[in-house]
């Protein structure tokens, strides 16, 4: 079990490879002078030169891939123009917000996607299978920033039920103590019960937002598989055998379902972790996206390169993990290898 | 499961053009017939195309010219869809921005279409190495979150409207060239390939001339289905302040600007624009579902 794991993770050094090459393509080689990118702005041909030498611009390509890669190995991103810290501990102070409004939206999602996918097929050309077809449709043709400003108005504007969607919490809250960055749960660790109501109505609307937009290619995918397993010969040969309709549904076809489900997972994080950034400026999220887009309205070249960078090392490990958790739920991929 | 659809139908052969493409036009109808949804997509799709056309030449209000006098009004008999912060006509922004969406997305589209498409056939066709650069390639772009991936190369091309286009062509250049790919794979040995071959053809020869209008159906599938993304993509990078410079009009940095008086309650300034971007959206997945039904039968859900 441990050698395969072992050799499952081998297989996404040539993807890391592949990744590092781009986002080092993307600064190297595009047209442009790269050296006038990372200056900014407002830089003078003085400064322009100091940093063509600082970055080793004026090297070779190979050398300054290798310069490159020995500063990733390093956990360095270089630094932002515009606040002069390290790219790597601003992202890394910011992760946590994305995260947990990303993992919440996602449980959300599932939590909703899957029951009404599993409806929609066990009772099909019902009203609930017609409600699935139209949310899976116009899911993923709804504009993100759209539906996260369309609640906005309707929740806070109309309702009055959301606060302002300014940030991870109002302003006469504190932050709770920094365990782990994520709000909810640092608001467990010390049993503070209205900091967390605070921080769960700031994140209620963003989550929404983001779990309408994923719930879409789950409930379809999930409506599809269990359509193919119920007509499928084992569960009539449960049917058959008098088990009742819930262990069928649940035990014979529903845990068999969710692997095409897992599977789509990957496709849903890709998603989820693009709408990420248009939903954070919609609510000014303080997260990894919103950095990422001031530093692109300010032209500040590093925090951009690194926020696509670890984006894209997240989204591997991502689905790396789903690999691994589809070994969990199938038992047959865990035996043959 | 695709692949064995493609098998059973059989590819349409040249010569058996005309009668083909009347059995094609019944076969629509029919098609149309069954599934009123894709007729009223259609029909949005002409709308959408008018719009695009004339939109500019027809719209009661200069979409530049402001009016600080009418400023934030709701929409009435003379406002249709209300006016902004500056007092612009917004029904008058809406159907002007029709035109530059639907080029950049067309451009896009019509861009990933010659470069990953004639990869992907030279790939499935030619196999080898050929295959494995141009299947690296998809699986590498793969590797990142699409539109992560487009914001980082419309920040390192420059933050222009071009570089937008060519971005949304990039990311998408793994679905256009694994579809193609897998299609001219599964002809390769074909009856009609074989035969071009037989008398005397070039490999080149074969493959634009036999393979890609053989595979050019599907291909227009998928066109369909990535064209609501293209524009879905292209709305998103100008909403976070890329490419589209104000005050053009374009539906995602219209949304983008109306995005501030939400709060106060003005929802007219970004509810138009958003809602004609998701129609537009809409209508193009619509479409895309219908003409699979058209194409490809067999899948038909």
């Amino acid at each position: 079990m441990l050698a395969k794991i072992g050799r499952r993770m081998l297989t996404v050094i040539p993807t890391i490879i592949g990744v590092v090459i781009v986002t080092f393509l993307l600064t190297r080689v595009l047209p442009g002078d790269p050296a006038i990118y990372f200056a900014g702005p407002a830089a003078t041909p003085q400064s322009i030169a100091d940093i063509r030498k600082s970055l080793g611009l004026d090297r070779p390509l190979p050398v300054q891939f290798v310069r490159y890669v020995e500063d990733l190995v390093h956990g360095d991103l270089g630094n932002s123009l515009s606040t002069g810290q390290p790219v790597v501990t601003e992202l890394a102070s910011r992760l946590p917000a994305s995260a947990e409004l990303t993992l919440l939206a996602l449980a959300v999602a599932m939590a909703v996607a899957v029951p009404l996918g599993i409806l929609a097929a066990v009772r099909q050309g019902s009203w609930i299978d017609h409600a699935c077809r139209v949310i899976a449709t116009a899911g993923v043709s709804l504009p993100v920033f759209f539906t996260g400003l369309l609640f906005v108005y309707v929740f806070y504007f109309l309702l009055g039920w959301a606060p302002a969607p300014i940030g991870r919490l109002d302003v006469f809250y504190a932050p709770p103590t920094d365990y782990t960055g994520f709000y909810l749960i640092d608001g467990l660790i010390d049993l503070d019960a209205e900091t967390i109501w605070a921080a769960l109505k700031q994140l209620f609307l963003p989550a929404l937002t983001l779990a309408v937009f994923a719930l879409a290619p789950i409930a379809r995918m999930t409506r599809a598989s269990m359509l193919a397993l119920l007509t499928s010969d084992f569960v009539r040969t449960a049917r058959a055998s008098g088990l009742d309709n819930r262990t069928v549904i649940l035990t014979y076809a529903f845990r068999n379902a969710m692997l095409p489900v897992i599977t789509t997972l990957g496709m849903v994080f890709s998603f989820l972790l693009g709408a990420n950034v248009l939903v954070e400026k919609v609510f000014a999220w303080p997260g990894v996206g919103s950095y990422a887009v001031e530093a692109l309205i300010a032209s500040d070249f590093a925090p951009v390169q690194g926020f696509v960078l670890t984006m894209a090392i997240l989204y591997v490990v991502l689905n790396l993990a789903i690999d691994m958790l589809y070994g969990v739920i199938d038992p047959r991929v865990r035996l043959e290898g | 499961m695709k692949d064995a659809a493609t098998i059973a139908s059989p590819a349409p052969s040249v010569p058996a053009a005309a009668p083909a493409s009347n059995s094609l036009w019944r076969h629509g109808r029919h098609v149309m017939a069954e599934n009123p949804v894709t007729g009223i997509a259609f029909a949005l799709f002409v709308l959408i195309a008018l719009a695009a056309l004339v939109g500019p030449h027809v719209v009661p209000y200069d979409p530049l010219a402001s009016d600080v006098a009418a400023k934030l009004q709701p929409p009435s008999p003379a406002h249709w869809f209300g006016t902004d912060q500056l007092g612009r006509d917004i029904f008058s922004r809406v159907v002007t921005a029709t035109r530059l969406d639907f080029i950049i997305a067309v451009t896009s589209v019509a861009l990933v279409l010659a470069g990953g498409g004639l990869a992907g056939i030279a790939a499935g066709y030619f196999g080898g190495w050929t295959d494995r650069i141009v299947s690296r390639v998809a699986d590498t772009i793969m590797a990142f979150p699409l539109f992560v991936l487009a914001m980082g190369i419309v920040a390192a091309l420059g933050n222009t409207v071009t570089n937008i286009v060519i971005a949304t062509a990039i990311i998408n250049f793994p679905l256009y060239a694994r579809v193609a790919r897998a299609e001219a794979n599964v002809r390769r040995e074909a009856g009609f390939v074989l035969a071009a071959r037989l008398s005397g053809n070039g490999e080149l020869r074969i493959l634009l001339t036999q393979i890609l209008p053989n595979i050019m159906p599907i291909m227009m599938v998928q066109i369909s289905l990535t064209m609501g993304y293209a524009i879905l993509n292209a709305a998103g990078l100008s909403f976070i302040g890329l490419g589209v410079r104000p005050p053009t009009p374009e539906w995602g940095i219209m949304v983008a600007e109306g995005a501030a008086n939400i709060i106060s309650g003005e929802w007219w300034i970004a509810l138009f624009p958003g809602a004609a971007l998701m129609l537009a959206v809409f209508c193009f997945n619509l479409l895309g579902d219908g003409l699979r039904d058209l194409v490809d039968p067999q899948r038909r859900t």
